[in-house]
């Protein structure tokens, strides 16, 4: 049996739950005010997503050295290195607009990476 | 001779931005905004996380988007502004005098003014951490422009004293960027950011919070070379024999953000010693006729929602008091009172004849309390009573007057908000 100690994000009380797991089944969870708590808990042990920002270097533009990007969409929290490691050294040439692509497919995730700012 | 405007609004922030919009919606006629950085969007462009907006568009953007939004609002109104333009002073009588590269010194007279200066980060200056002032301290804002806006990673092994949100959104970024941070250690006894960030920033990467700790001692000459930590008590000294060394390179601080008020202070519009920013009423004008203020200039937001919500109310009243000069003869207000656990409101005080059929009063906390109400009442009746389980200085709460309780209550001597256990 494994055991989880969470914080519930979902309001400010911020519980401290546990969850018991056994061989990636939740089996208890525990510590819990409310259902929204539980709910949470049980996603954040089974399915923990996160979404990466980071900026990447941009020649061309009049405005900006360094243009802002994220995930498209949360990756699983176990690829965030990678994705961050992937967009170490990438460079983009100006005209660069929110929402163009910047890394397809990011670190196998299937989810792109995307501008966040005009440059 | 002196331009002349409708609305000035001095900060191209996302207080600004919503402010010139809600104005130009409201009718007003010419308005500018006169903005120091080289571009729109304030502070909003290094905040590339995400978490931005998601009352306002039900949807997560992160801080440049935020901003994309509203400079295009600004954009399809064709709303002028200036950038790269400091406003060097402003007189009572609102004329400012502006400074930038084409046009030099300039002076422009405006209708009305509102101020969305935004805030700045507490220095590190006003910290009392003995030792030598070696390289590698910086605020967690310098560093957040330095890696964001720059590419610059500031170093490699770090340690951040207060667990302000900005601090806490740096630990991620500089682990993600390759860098080891130590530890986060705030004075207080509990974390002045957002539980989400502390989950995300910290946890996720197993930094350790430490709390009621601070920084005794700075090593290093040249460059930082550790810190040591230590314990608090109740007053806030450190207990000896409760320190731990860190070696590190750098040293964020994160201690808090202090609105930029130099100007409004030099023009005589009266502060608030709690929020440090303008005493505004309802209209979120100052005492000074025509001079409102919004935003972080007024009081710390958490959430920049709350800031553009709040700034679309300063634009429509500063539109009202150019077309109809109204509430110029200054009639003072009834106070609004923040006792028992309510360290200030916003606004401070109500005129009812000025008010709209609904008033948010927006309020931050003193510490941290449990199983409590909310209370608000009108003269001696108490009109709201709103149960919370927990409530903390890191989240600013509101309450909401309805415009028809006022009227009803007739001439009372003052509202009061305050904090009760039943
Ligand atoms: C360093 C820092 C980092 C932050 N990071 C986060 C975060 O990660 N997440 C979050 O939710 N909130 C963050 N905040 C809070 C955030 O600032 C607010 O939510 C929001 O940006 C406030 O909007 P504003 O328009 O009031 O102020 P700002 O965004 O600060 O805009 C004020 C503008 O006024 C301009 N200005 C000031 N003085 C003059 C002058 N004399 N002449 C001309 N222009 C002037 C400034 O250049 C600036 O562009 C941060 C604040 C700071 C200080
Ligand atoms: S479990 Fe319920 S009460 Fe506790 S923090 Fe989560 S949402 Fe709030």
């Amino acid at each position: 049996m494994e055991k989880r100690e969470l914080t519930c994000i979902q309001c400010p009380m911020g519980c401290a739950i546990t969850v018991e797991m056994d061989g990636g089944e939740v089996v208890n969870i525990t510590g819990y005010t409310c259902n929204r708590g539980k709910i949470y808990a049980g996603k954040e042990v089974t399915n923990t997503t996160r979404t990466v920002t980071s900026s990447v270097r941009v020649t061309g533009s009049a405005k900006e050295d360094m243009v802002s990007v994220k995930t498209k969409t949360d990756i699983p929290k176990s690829k965030v290195f990678e994705c961050a490691k992937a967009l170490k050294g990438v460079t983009v040439q100006a005209p660069v607009h929110i929402g163009d692509v910047i890394v397809r497919d990011v670190a196998g995730t299937g989810v792109d990476v995307v501008a966040t700012r005009n440059a | 001779m002196a331009e002349k405007y409708d609305i000035v609004i001095i900060g191209g922030g996302p207080a600004g931005l919503a402010a010139a919009a809600a104005a130009y919606d409201a009718g007003a006629g010419k308005i500018l905004i006169l903005e120091r950085d080289r571009m729109l969007g304030g502070i909003l462009n290094q905040c590339i996380h995400n978490g931005f907006g998601l009352h306002t568009f039900n949807e997560e953007l992160t801080g440049p988007e935020y901003a994309d939004r509203f400079i295009r609002k600004v954009e399809e109104r064709k709303i002028e502004y200036k950038l790269n333009t400091m406003v060097m002073n402003m007189t009572a009588d609102r004329t400012i005098t502006a400074m930038n590269r084409e046009d030099g010194m300039f002076d422009i007279e405006a209708g009305a003014v509102i101020l969305a200066m935004g805030c700045r980060e507490r220095p590190r200056g006003a910290l009392n951490i003995p030792g030598y002032r070696p390289a590698g301290i910086f605020t967690a804002g310098t560093a957040q422009r330095l890696v964001n806006m720059e590419g610059f990673m500031p170093g490699r092994e770090v340690v951040i004293l207060g667990s302000g949100d900005i601090g806490l959104i740096m630990a991620r970024r500089m682990t993600l960027e390759g860098a080891k941070v130590k530890v986060v250690a705030e004075l207080m006894p509990y974390s002045g950011g957002l539980k989400r960030n502390i989950v995300q920033c910290l946890d996720d990467f197993g930094i350790p919070l430490k709390l009621s700790t601070t920084v005794v001692d700075i090593e290093g000459k040249e460059r930082v070379e550790g810190v040591t930590l230590a314990k608090v008590d109740g007053s806030g000294k450190p207990i000896p024999g409760t320190e731990e060394h860190y070696t590190c390179d750098t040293l964020l601080l994160s201690v808090g953000l202090i609105p930029e008020n130099d100007l409004s202070r030099q023009m005589g519009v009266e502060m608030s010693p709690v929020t440090r920013g303008p005493v505004v009423n309802e209209s979120l004008e100052t005492n000074l006729p025509g001079v409102f203020a919004c935003g972080n200039v007024l009081h710390v937001h958490d959430l920049v929602d709350f800031v553009s919500e709040e700034a679309g109310i300063a634009g429509r009243n500063a539109a009202e008091y150019v077309k109809t000069g109204r509430g110029a003869g200054k009639e003072s207000g009834i106070p609004v009172i923040a006792k028992d656990g309510v360290r200030y409101t916003v606004p401070s005080s109500i005129r009812p004849e000025f008010m709209n059929d609904r008033l948010v009063i927006r309020f931050r906390v003193g510490g941290v309390y449990r199983n409590c109400y909310i209370s608000a009442y009108i003269g001696s009746e108490r009109k709201i009573h709103k149960k919370c389980r927990i409530v903390a200085p890191g989240e600013m709460q509101q309450v909401i007057l309805q415009k028809k309780d006022i009227e009803a209550a007739g001439s009372v001597e003052n509202v009061t908000v305050c904090l009760e256990q039943e």
